[in-house]
């Protein structure tokens, strides 16, 4: 059976072309980039080359790269590093619909006494920016607002809530995740002063990922030890992580045309047929601002999970925002911020594609799902058969 | 990926019994849309009064419709006496058993078993009525559900009790209370692996005071109110006065002042000292931030 995957969002495959970048780090060119000798030395080259291919794809300054673990270390630094840098100011912005990565740390900031607005959304999950700016005063330190989400797809006027939130002097961070690789950036004509990207999330490693600081931010490090990314993040580097990040990047940049036709044109195909197809379905998000790549479906009536188990058969991967496959026992917080009924949030099902997805999965998918919807719909006591 | 077995995959994709029983001897109907698992199950009795035929419609996952599956095969050919004395465990163990967190799917077909012969003997009563004080608002379990399946599990956890019938799984308000319940019915046994929260202590340092005071809002009075859309932010601590600021939908709310003798008071009692009493520091609540509705 082979495998279809539409779980792009939650990672990605490694692009070849990064593996053979990233193999030689291993048992060839090991050394480590701090060392004095030549053969530490020259992986310092590889991670100039890995910073300038990032910041080729973000548009932005070299220098303005840190290197870190992940999407979830660049939210954690940007948020915390900002509130140590600016010791007088006790209130955090951010919304309902942020990844974990960000709401979590966030939330624990309650309790260590800073206090936390969280934005609502809209039934698209759009958020009011007359809020926002209520809620701008000179305790804020920082706005934290996801560049897209994770679940929906949907993407927030960033470069308006940028201007908006430097405008009035606090910092702004965004996680863009989601967003980079999938759209284009230009930080360099933007107002964003933070951004955390992932590299597994874009065809590149896991374990890897980049804060971009702004020249000029204030910013604490995060983690403290050695020298490394200029004092701003310790540890040793992730060298093949980082390279590969690079090389990823680079990729991304090359392929970003192909990301909004060939892609949006193979997640527009399957997302009407499965709408036409499956009654008692409805698109969650905003259908005109949204990523190319993503597709969240409610199936009324009906468990994600059970749905995602049937789909599981036919080697097709997706995901799902219902109880039962988060671990907790509500379904997702995004879906419910954006008030979808009970109804239907247990039933959603998320599908992200990728570049390397063909018409013929499209196609498979669009012959296989309609029966599987009928066949739970038929278990269900609040379906009439 | 939870990992299910292959009875359990095999009662999924093939179901036994689906659909609804033609003139019913007993219905039973728990669960609900909201709480994401509900469970239709219907039965015919035979002139000797036993289970001729059972079926269900399920919605939930793929472990709520297995358990439901199973159930029925389980109960058919029995009386109701014995059909009866099905527990949630036996159900678990028909298929070869559940990851943790997918007990409750378990007890629903238990407690759907139970609701259609008290249909069956109370003359048709039509639903499964709550008995006892709701303990877990975000899901509707009772005291005597926690109770229930304590016992019957032996659980020893709050983790345990949401795993089985998902009380304290929502806002996480009512854990110290679940916690007091097993700790009623456990005893002793758990005295070692409870969880830590804070404990009062004997005479308070002024820092170590504000530190627990701190500590209970975080643990166990934040929580509560987050569920509701509202917050609480601690202001000063002036001896045995403690200041507090309500957020978000509880600055609004007219309950407010309720909810602060009954709730914020009593838990700080509670957990730091019996001579606590607690004021609202109203300026600061009218600051339009943190506003959550």
């Amino acid at each position: 059976m082979e495998t279809v995957y539409f779980d792009n969002n939650a990672t990605t495959k490694v692009a070849e072309e990064v593996l053979e970048e990233f193999k030689p780090l291993f048992c060839e060119l090991y050394g480590n980039p701090s060392s004095m000798h030549t053969f530490g030395g020259q992986i310092g080259r590889k991670i100039r080359q890995a910073r300038e291919r990032v910041a080729g794809l973000l548009a932005c300054d070299p220098t303005e790269i840190i290197f870190t673990s992940g999407g979830t270390e660049s939210d954690n630094a940007a948020t915390k590093g900002t509130l140590a840098a600016a010791p007088g100011r006790r209130k955090v912005i951010t919304t309902r619909v942020e990844h974990p990565a960000v709401l979590t740390a966030c939330r624990d900031l309650e309790n260590h006494g800073y206090t936390v607005v969280e934005l609502t959304v809209d039934k698209k999950g759009q958020l009011d920016l007359v809020e926002l700016e209520e809620h701008l005063d000179d305790d804020t330190a920082l706005v934290t607002i996801m560049f897209a989400n994770n679940e929906t797809g949907v993407v927030f006027p960033i470069e308006k809530i940028a201007e908006l939130v430097t405008g009035k002097g606090v910092v702004f961070h965004t996680d863009a995740v989601q967003a980079v690789g999938k759209i284009p950036l230009d930080l360099a004509k933007s107002n964003i002063d933070l951004l955390s990207l992932s590299g597994h999330k874009l065809h590149g490693p896991k374990g890897v990922g980049v804060l971009y600081v702004r020249k000029g931010t204030r910013l604490a490090p995060f983690i403290l030890g050695g020298h490394q990314e200029a004092g701003r993040r310790a540890g040793t580097e992730n060298v093949p992580g980082i390279v590969g990040l690079g090389k990823a990047c680079e990729l991304a940049a090359e392929s970003l045309e192909d990301e909004n036709s060939k892609v949006k044109y193979l997640r527009d195909k399957l997302e009407n047929a499965l709408l036409q197809k499956c009654p008692g379905s409805r698109l969650n998000g905003d259908k005109d601002n949204r990523l190319p790549n993503t597709s969240n479906i409610s199936f009324e009536y009906v468990e994600g999970e059970a749905i995602l188990l049937m789909l599981d058969k036919y080697g097709i991967c997706a995901s799902s925002g219902s109880a039962c496959t988060s671990g907790s026992l509500e379904p997702s917080h995004v879906l419910r911020a954006m008030g979808v009924p009970f109804t239907a949030a247990h039933g959603s099902i998320r599908f992200s594609l990728s570049r390397y997805n063909t018409e013929a999965e499209i196609d498979y998918t669009i012959e296989k799902m309609p029966p599987i919807i009928k066949k739970l719909r038929q278990l269900s006591p609040f379906v009439s058969t | 990926m939870w990992e299910y077995t292959d009875k359990l995959k095999d009662h999924f994709f093939n179901p036994r019994n689906v659909g609804e029983v033609e003139d019913p001897d007993g219905v039973g109907e728990v669960g609900s849309m909201a709480c994401g698992d509900a469970l239709k199950l219907t039965f015919k009795l035979d002139e000797n009064g036993i289970i001729r035929d059972a079926k269900f419609k399920t919605f939930g996952c793929a472990s709520a419709i297995a358990t439901s599956s199973v159930l029925t095969e389980m109960i058919k050919g029995k009386t109701l006496d014995e059909a009866a004395k099905v527990t949630n465990r036996d159900i678990a163990n028909h298929l070869g058993g559940l990851p943790d967190q997918k007990m409750h799917c378990s007890v629903m077909g238990r407690e759907a078993l139970e609701a259609a012969i008290e249909n069956y003997r109370g003359g048709g009563k039509k639903k499964h009525e709550l008995e006892g004080r709701v303990v877990c608002n975000c899901f509707g379990v009772t005291e005597n559900e926690i109770d229930r399946v304590v016992r019957e599990n032996d659980l020893t956890t709050v983790e345990d009790v949401t795993n089985y019938c998902k009380a304290g799984g929502g806002c996480g308000g009512c854990r110290g209370e679940i916690e007091k319940i097993i700790e009623k019915i456990q005893g002793d046994k758990i005295k070692q692996i409870l969880t830590a929260t804070p404990r009062r202590a004997g005479k308070l340092t002024n820092i170590r005071k504000i530190h627990l005071i701190q500590q209970t809002i975080n643990e166990q009075i934040r929580p509560a109110l987050r569920a509701h859309g509202g917050n609480i932010e601690l202001i000063d601590v002036e001896g045995d006065k403690v200041i507090v600021a309500f957020r978000g939908m509880c600055a609004q709310c007219m309950l407010a002042e309720y909810t602060m003798k009954d709730v914020v008071e009593a838990k700080l009692r509670e957990f730091v000292s019996d001579g606590l009493f607690v004021e609202e520091d109203k300026e600061s609540a009218q600051q339009p931030h943190n506003h959550r509705g």
